[in-house]
C-alpha cells in the first residue's frame, strides 16, 4: 500500500498509509482463493465474512461488499487501520506461506473509505423496538460496538462518555497520522443515525453511579477501558517536562495541542524527547514528538525482538528517524533549578534467562550508568483501569490491577444486569479485542433482555 | 444538561464574575469541595473551576472565576442566556465534613468562593465556623454578606487596611488560634503562597489543616496525571485523590514549579486573544 515518504510525513500529521485505489484493491482481492472453510474468519474476533466481502471487491460490487462488512462490524474504517491483522485474520490466511497473505485489513479499509466517499452511507434495517433500555459506560471501541449491535436488535441504547468527545482511545490516544479523527467522527455519527443516544461530559461514578443507572435501565455494560497511567516511580518523575503517555497524547490528539495557539491547549516545543516503553503507545508518542521537531528516542529495556509494538509501527518509526535505545533502563530524571527535566540517567542491560512471560529477562550491567540530555520524557509503560467504577459500585468482583472480573464468553460480571468488556476486563489490550468483547456482551445482553 | 448561563454577576468588574449555570445532574450530586471541568468553544481547552454553590431544586450550580488568561477572558465574554459548550462534573473528592466543633475556614481572593461552599457545609453539619477572608483591598473581598449570614465569626484582613485587619489572613489566623485552643480544623483555599503560609502558621499548633490544590488539569478524571502532586512523599492525582490534601504534607515548592510549566504559552495565547478582541 502506498505511504507518504518518511522525509515528508515526519513533518506532518496527515495519514501515513494512503490506502488502495480501486484498481489495486480489485487486483489484491482477486488473489483470494475463496477457501470453503476460511481460516481467516476463525481468527477475526468479530467473525467478519472475509471471503464474502473480498469476492465482491474482486467483482467490483463495492456496495454489496460494504453490506457484508457491516453485518459484523459497525466500525470497519477503524478496524481496517488499527487491527493487528498479522496476529489475527491475516495470520491464518492459507496464502501466507506461498504467495503472501491477502491484505485483508487494507481491503476492509478500502471498502469503508469507498462507502464514505460515495456520500450515501446506507443504514441497515433496524428491528422493531423492544422497549428495553441499555446504558453503556464509556464511548470507546467496546462500548460503541455494544451500542451498534444492540440498537440494531431493537433496544434503546445510551452511551455515557466522560470526555467531551466519543471514541475513547480512538480519539484521545491513537494519533491523527494513524487514524484520522474525521473517520472516528464519521463512524460515531453512523451510530447516532442508527438511533444510539450519545451523552458526553458524563462521568459514571461521579455524575451518576452504576446503581443509579440500573434504576432506569434494564442492563448496564461497562466499557470504561484502562485509562489510569502507570509511572515508573523513579526519582524526578514530577519534574516539569515529564508526561504520562496519556497526558501527552490527550493534549495532542483530543485537544489538538500541535495546533496551538489556534487551539487553546498548550504543548511545549521540546528539542529532545525520550519515550519510555516499547508498545504501540510508545511508538505513537515518539512519532508525535518527532513531528513537532524533536530529536526522539525510545528507551526500552529489552531488545528489538521483544518490542510489544506492531512491527509495521516500529518500521514506520525507524524510517521516520526515531532513535531506539535498546537494553536501556531509566534510573532517574535530573532537573534544573526551575524544576525542568534536563537529563536522564540510565543503565545498560543484557538479556538473561527467559522469565515467566517467556521473554528473556533484562539483567543490569554493573557500572554501565550513563546520562544524556533531554527536555522532555514521556512514560509509556502501561495503564490499568480507572478505579472510579469499582470504588463506587458495590459487589462488583475485582481482579488483578483493578480490572473488573467478567465471564470470558458472555461478559457477565458478578452483579446481576451488569456486563463488562474490553480493557476494563483484560487490562490494556487492542481495539479489536475490545470490539470482540463488546460483540459477545451484546449477544448475552440481548439474550437476557428477550428471555423475560 | 443545557449548560445555559442563567445569571451572571460581576463581583469585581472586569476581574471576577459569578455564573449560575443550568446543570441539573451536577447540581443534584455536587458537594462542597467538588469542581467541574469546562470547555468554552470547539477549539477550547479544558479548565477546572470549583463549584461555589449549588441549588439542587433549581438544578443550578454556581461558579466564580478570575480573569487570568485566554480561557477565563473568553468565559467573561459570555452573557446570560449563552451556553457553555462542555461542563463536566461533579469531579474530585468532596470535602470531609463531620460535626467536630470549631472549624476555621480561610479564603483568599477568588478562593473565597470555594471556601464559602465548604464553610456552609461545616455550618450545616453543626460546626462553629470562623471565616477569615483576605484581599489586597476592601473592593476585592467576595462573599462577605453570605459568610456573615451563617458564620458566627467573620474576620477580615486587607493588605491596605481598608477593611478589618491591615495585613495578611495569617496574622488573623495566628491570633485566633492563640486565643482558642479548641479549634479542630483549619481549611485554606486561595493562592499557593497563602495556603503555604497558612499551613506554616497552623503547624506549631498541631491543628489539622486542609488545603485545596489548584494544579494544572486536563481531563480531571484521573487518566493523565497532569495534576500530580507530592503529598507526604507520595505522588497523588489532585483531580481524583484530592483536590484537598493535608496542608502539612504538601510539597508547595513542587506545586509552584509545576503551575509555571506553560507560562510562556499562556501569555502567548492571552496576547493573541487581546489582539483579536481589540484591546
Amino acid at each position: 500500500m502506498p505511504k507518504q515518504p518518511p522525509k515528508i510525513r515526519s513533518h506532518n500529521f496527515y495519514e501515513v498509509a494512503l490506502g488502495y485505489q480501486i484498481e489495486t484493491a480489485v487486483e489484491e482481492a482477486a488473489r483470494c482463493i475463496q477457501c470453503p472453510k476460511p481460516k481467516c474468519v476463525e481468527n477475526c474476533p468479530v467473525e467478519i465474512d472475509i471471503p464474502g466481502f473480498i469476492k465482491h471487491i474482486a467483482e467490483r460490487n463495492f456496495e454489496e461488499g460494504v453490506k457484508i462488512l457491516k453485518e459484523k462490524n459497525c466500525l470497519p474504517a477503524i478496524c481496517g487501520r488499527v487491527c493487528p491483522q498479522e496476529e489475527q485474520c491475516e495470520l491464518t490466511c492459507v496464502l501466507v506461506k506461498k504467495k503472501g497473505q491477502i491484505a485483508i485489513g487494507r481491503l476492509e479499509r478500502f471498502l469503508a473509505d469507498w462507502e464514505a466517499e460515495q456520500n450515501k452511507i446506507k443504514l441497515p434495517e433496524i428491528k422493531k423496538k423492544t422497549g428495553k433500555k441499555v446504558a453503556v459506560v464509556g464511548g470507546g471501541p467496546a462500548g460503541l460496538t455494544v451500542a451498534g449491535d444492540l440498537i440494531q436488535l431493537g433496544h434503546d441504547v445510551t452511551v455515557f462518555e466522560a470526555l467531551h468527545k466519543m471514541g475513547g482511545v480512538l480519539i484521545y490516544g491513537i494519533p491523527e497520522f494513524r487514524l484520522p479523527k474525521s473517520i472516528v467522527s464519521r463512524e460515531v455519527d453512523y451510530l447516532e443515525k442508527l438511533g444510539v443516544e450519545l451523552v458526553t461530559d458524563f462521568v459514571v461514578g461521579r455524575t451518576r453511579s452504576v446503581d443509579s443507572l440500573l434504576e432506569e435501565y434494564d442492563a448496564v455494560f461497562i466499557g470504561s477501558g484502562a485509562g489510569l497511567p502507570w509511572f515508573m516511580e523513579i526519582p524526578g518523575e514530577n519534574l516539569n517536562g515529564v508526561y504520562s503517555a496519556n497526558e501527552y497524547l490527550t493534549r495532542m490528539n483530543l485537544m489538538k495541542g500541535y495546533l496551538f495557539p489556534e487551539f487553546d491547549t498548550p504543548i511545549k516545543n521540546h528539542k529532545s524527547v525520550a519515550v519510555m516503553g516499547g508498545g504501540n503507545v510508545a511508538m505513537d508518542c515518539a512519532r508525535t514528538a518527532l513531528r513537532l521537531g524533536a530529536e526522539t528516542r525510545i528507551i526500552y529495556r529489552r531488545s528489538r525482538n521483544e518490542l510489544p509494538a506492531r512491527l509495521e509501527e516500529v518500521e514506520n518509526a525507524e524510517e521516520e528517524g526515531v532513535i531506539f535505545e535498546y537494553l536501556t533502563q531509566p534510573l532517574r530524571y535530573i532537573g534544573d533549578e526551575n524544576g525542568w527535566i534536563k537529563e536522564i540517567e540510565c543503565l545498560r542491560m543484557e538479556l538473561g534467562e527467559p522469565d515467566s512471560s517467556g521473554r528473556r529477562r533484562p539483567v543490569p550491567i554493573k557500572g554501565s550508568e550513563f546520562r544524556f540530555q533531554v527536555d522532555a520524557a514521556i512514560c509509556a509503560i502501561g495503564n490499568s483501569p480507572n478505579p472510579l467504577i469499582l470504588s463506587t459500585t458495590e459487589g462488583l468482583e475485582e481482579g488483578k490491577n483493578g480490572i473488573i472480573v467478567a465471564d470470558e464468553a458472555t461478559g457477565k460480571t458478578s452483579r446481576d444486569r451488569i456486563w463488562a468488556g474490553g480493557d476494563v476486563v483484560t487490562g490494556a489490550a487492542t481495539v479489536i479485542l475490545a470490539m470482540g468483547a463488546g460483540r459477545q456482551a451484546a449477544r448475552s445482553i440481548h439474550e437476557y433482555l428477550t428471555s423475560n | 444538561m443545557s449548560n445555559k448561563i442563567l445569571q451572571k454577576k460581576a463581583l469585581i468588574p472586569g476581574q471576577t464574575s459569578l455564573l449560575v449555570i443550568d446543570a441539573p445532574q451536577i447540581a443534584k450530586k455536587a458537594k462542597p469541595g467538588n469542581f467541574v471541568i469546562l470547555r468554552i468553544h470547539d477549539k477550547g481547552e479544558r479548565i477546572p473551576l470549583t463549584i461555589a454553590d449549588t441549588d439542587p431544586e433549581a438544578g443550578t450550580i454556581t461558579i466564580v472565576f478570575l480573569v487570568v488568561g485566554k480561557s477565563s477572558a473568553l468565559l467573561e465574554t459570555l452573557k446570560e442566556g449563552e451556553i457553555i459548550l462542555d461542563v463536566c462534573g461533579p469531579l474530585g473528592k468532596p470535602t470531609h465534613i463531620e460535626k467536630c466543633g470549631t472549624v476555621i475556614c480561610v479564603g483568599g481572593g477568588t478562593g473565597i468562593a470555594a471556601m464559602h461552599h465548604i464553610a456552609k457545609g461545616h455550618h450545616r453539619a453543626g460546626n462553629h465556623v470562623v471565616a477569615i477572608v483576605g484581599a489586597r483591598s476592601k473592593d476585592l473581598l467576595l462573599f462577605c454578606d453570605e459568610l456573615g449570614g451563617f458564620c458566627p465569626e467573620l474576620l477580615i484582613a486587607t493588605d491596605d487596611g481598608s477593611s478589618g485587619h491591615k495585613g495578611f489572613v495569617t496574622d488573623v489566623l495566628r491570633d485566633r488560634l492563640e486565643k482558642d485552643k479548641d479549634v479542630t480544623e483549619v481549611v485554606a483555599i486561595g493562592p499557593v503562597p497563602m495556603m503555604e503560609a497558612v499551613a506554616k502558621v497552623t503547624k506549631p499548633f498541631g491543628v489539622r489543616t486542609v488545603v485545596s490544590l489548584n494544579s494544572i488539569m486536563v481531563d480531571g478524571v484521573g487518566m493523565c496525571g497532569a495534576c500530580r502532586c507530592n503529598v507526604g512523599g507520595e505522588t497523588r492525582f489532585a483531580c481524583v485523590d484530592g483536590p484537598e490534601f493535608d496542608g502539612h504534607k504538601v510539597d508547595f515548592n513542587e506545586l509552584r514549579m509545576r503551575l509555571a510549566q506553560y507560562k510562556n504559552q499562556e501569555n502567548e495565547s492571552m496576547d493573541l486573544f487581546r489582539r483579536e478582541h481589540g484591546e
